[in-house]
């Protein structure tokens, strides 16, 4: 506890705070408002939870971004998972998934109504439901960032060694530096600086992002999930921004190194290639994705059961994806806490714990009120 | 060498025959059987109280029935005690409903009953009347209790959360959560060392020694099931005030805080069970706390937050970083089977 007190310590929050102030008061005097990005979904639900936002000069903005794996799935790979699941083949997910909404359902009502989707904490659930179903086909709904690849395709290398023949994987494996690389180039959004995940960096390393900062980039800090080291991260932005600087800075160097995890890419390089993927609200990122090598095809759901993906229809209603890029707030979309609340989610945005609405409707709620409140001195 | 028939519950023990003799011969009278409940009559005879009685029950089910710092016999003493006490009663007698399930050891329902004994005597309450039930293996899990308890009306307080004026003090009795973090951590088999210890324990002196300034406690509650934040949202639901917490100022021990960062609970959402939020009127906030420190049970209690006239229906927390944000009542149930 008392390595975690470290992170929390109001004083150096009240000092970190005052340079915030201070960077503010320079960025005004510059005429200018800068809009952050925190890519990551954890970063969104330390800020809400901390009420980070509260802290921020007016001209110092934090969006949130597409950093929430389940928030980022298209609604396409929930309807194929349906299908697989309907079709009476084993579902093993991660539970975040089983409650957002396909084109017409989720898998949470599938099972309802039969359908065997059971949540595992952790790959090896998905085995152990092999080995113990041998008539029945096992498929692991494999999604997530660089964190969690390794994690996923280790089911293949496992499926091998054992010589289980019932156990694939259904993969939307995305990539976070390009999905970075296309919301940095859209002039509707105008990004001045990105909070860079943590886990995610610990895999790709931090030199990951040198493409996005110098003389044509932004600011880019790579920061631990603490509410004094995403203020940090705020501080150092604003900083920069208003020193008109564009560097990287490794906050989050107690476990990020420069060149990130070896071990883990050579891992993914082995399984894994790049792909085109669609990402939920965003659309189709060339080279975005991770899909199963040719060489194990036999462990790819999709080639196993001839699936082709195709694109959802998400809720009319739902503008996660706006929400995703950062161009709404989860505030302006007009079914926040009205249509879509965490018991009767529109979209992945209110499921998922990572998920921006779902840190705006637990930690607050009402936009009037905090948002005009006083930070407290 | 004791008999199968010696050590394990039969369905035969609830069916009021003469295994249920024997049952309630072991294990009832030689515990409870002085007063009221002496010749096990069907019902008790209780005197009349004079300024009108505070009734209250609730049902017992948690798991695992043994857990660090209580088990399911002191948990359903305390929890029906305290419902009573923090309605202004003085918790006077209980009745006790069991339900057994078919199978299990015999010694283990006597430690569960050694339990409750003690843990009424030590709230200077009666065991006046009972009930035994059993049902068929699997039909529920162990040991399932009822209590329900009648306490003398204390006409001093007045609670009522219409009452609740801006700059109200909310105070703490003790650290906050305890309980459903050491359950949790139980059930999930995990063994830390400094891990968290149920608050289990009544509250009932802490309203004794706050009575001299009854009049300006506006409402008591101990928080349980939904844990400080669905207390105190219930507060102010539908009040035009609102609620400040600091969390600077938030009792919480190292043990619960350990698996609340580690699983990812929020300590706001834990229930207690032996620990009092009290709303008073700022001139006897620190009266009250001081007396409360006097006693072991109110040894750790602080003012956690403020009543604004601000933000009505919302209870906020000014969090370590110097911002606020929402807290929020728990979404469907965070914890089952926790009481």
């Amino acid at each position: 506890m008392k390595y975690l007190d470290g992170f929390r310590n109001g004083k150096a929050a009240k000092a970190l705070t005052a340079r915030l102030k201070a960077a503010g008061e320079r960025l005004e005097a510059q005429g200018k408002t800068v809009q952050f990005m925190e890519v990551c979904g954890s970063h969104t639900m330390a800020i809400a939870r901390y009420g980070i936002r509260d802290l921020l000069p007016d001209c110092v903005k934090l969006i949130s971004g597409p950093g929430c794996p389940v928030c980022v799935t298209d609604t396409g790979y929930i309807d194929a998972a349906i299908d697989l699941g309907k079709q009476g083949h084993i579902l093993a997910t991660f539970g975040d998934l089983v409650r957002v909404p396909g084109s017409d359902e989720t898998l949470a009502q599938i099972r309802a109504e039969g359908a065997r989707v059971e949540v595992v904490y952790s790959p090896e659930g998905a085995v152990a439901l092999a080995q113990d179903n041998p008539e029945k086909q096992v498929v692991f709904l494999a999604i997530g960032f660089e964190t969690t690849m390794v994690p996923g395709i280790s089911l293949v290398k496992i499926a091998a060694e054992k010589g289980l023949d019932n156990l694939t994987v259904l993969c939307a494996f995305k990539l976070v530096p390009p999905a970075l690389a296309a919301l940095g180039s859209d002039p509707d959004i105008a990004l001045d600086g990105f909070i860079c995940p943590a886990h995610v960096s610990a895999i790709i390393g931090a030199d990951a992002y040198k493409p996005f900062v110098g003389p044509d980039g932004v600011p880019c800090v790579v920061a631990g999930f603490e509410p004094l080291d995403v203020l940090y991260a705020a501080v150092e932005l604003a900083e920069q921004a208003a020193d008109g600087r564009a560097e990287l800075v490794n906050q989050y160097n107690r476990v990020v190194k420069p060149e990130g995890n070896t071990v883990a890419q050579t891992v993914v390089d082995e399984l894994l290639e790049l792909c085109d993927e669609p990402w939920r609200g965003i659309g189709v990122i060339p080279q975005s994705g991770m899909q199963l090598r040719a060489a194990y095809g036999q462990y790819d759901a999709a080639k196993r059961f001839d699936l082709s993906l195709e694109p959802g229809r998400p809720h009319p209603g739902c503008q996660c994806g706006d929400v995703l890029k950062g161009k709404i707030t989860p505030h302006q979309c007009p079914a926040f806490d009205k249509a879509c609340t965490p018991t009767h989610p529109l979209g992945p945005c209110m499921v998922s714990s990572e998920g921006s609405c779902a840190a705006y409707y637990k930690y607050v709620r009402r936009e009037v009120g905090v948002e005009a409140m006083e930070v407290s001195k | 060498m004791k008999t199968k028939t010696q050590t394990n519950i039969q369905l035969g023990h609830g069916g009021g025959g003469l295994l249920t003799r024997e049952f309630l011969d072991r294990h009832v009278v030689p515990r409870f059987a002085a007063g009221p409940l002496e010749g096990l009559p069907d019902g008790a005879t209780l005197p009349a109280l004079e300024n009108g009685i505070i009734f209250s029950t609730d049902s017992f089910v948690v798991h695992p029935m043994f857990f660090p710092g209580g088990n399911i016999g002191d948990l359903a003493v305390h929890g029906t005690v305290n419902d009573v006490a923090v309605s202004g009663g003085i918790p006077r007698w209980l009745s006790l409903g069991m339900i057994l399930e078919e199978g299990i050891d015999q010694d283990v329902v006597g430690r569960v009953l050694d339990s409750v004994a003690e843990a009424a005597a030590d709230c200077g309450v009666q065991v006046v009347t009972g009930d035994t039930k059993v049902v068929p293996r699997g039909l529920c899990d162990g040991i399932y209790l009822n209590t329900a308890g009648i306490g003398e009306r204390m006409p001093e307080f007045d609670l009522s959360t219409s009452h609740l004026k801006a700059g109200d003090v909310i105070l703490a009795s003790g650290t906050l959560g305890d309980h459903g973090m050491a359950v949790m951590a139980a059930r999930e088999g995990i063994d830390m060392a400094g891990g968290p210890v149920s608050d289990t324990g009544p509250v009932h002196r802490l309203v004794q020694t706050a009575r001299p300034y009854a009049n300006e406690v506006r409402f008591m509650r101990d928080p349980t099931r939904g844990g400080v934040a669905a207390v105190l949202n219930e507060l102010v639901e539908d009040a035009p005030l609102g609620i400040i917490l600091h969390e600077s100022d938030l009792p919480w021990s190292s043990g619960a805080r350990g698996i609340a960062e580690t699983l990812g609970f929020d300590l706001l959402h834990s229930a207690c069970e032996g620990r009092m939020l009290m709303a008073c009127a700022p001139n006897v906030a620190s009266l009250i706390l001081d007396a409360w420190r006097e006693i072991p049970e109110g040894s750790g209690a602080t003012a956690v937050g403020v009543v604004t006239d601000d933000d009505a229906g919302r209870v906020l927390l000014e969090t370590c970083m110097g911002g606020r944000r929402l807290v929020d009542v728990p979404q469907g149930e965070l914890l089952p089977r926790i009481c």
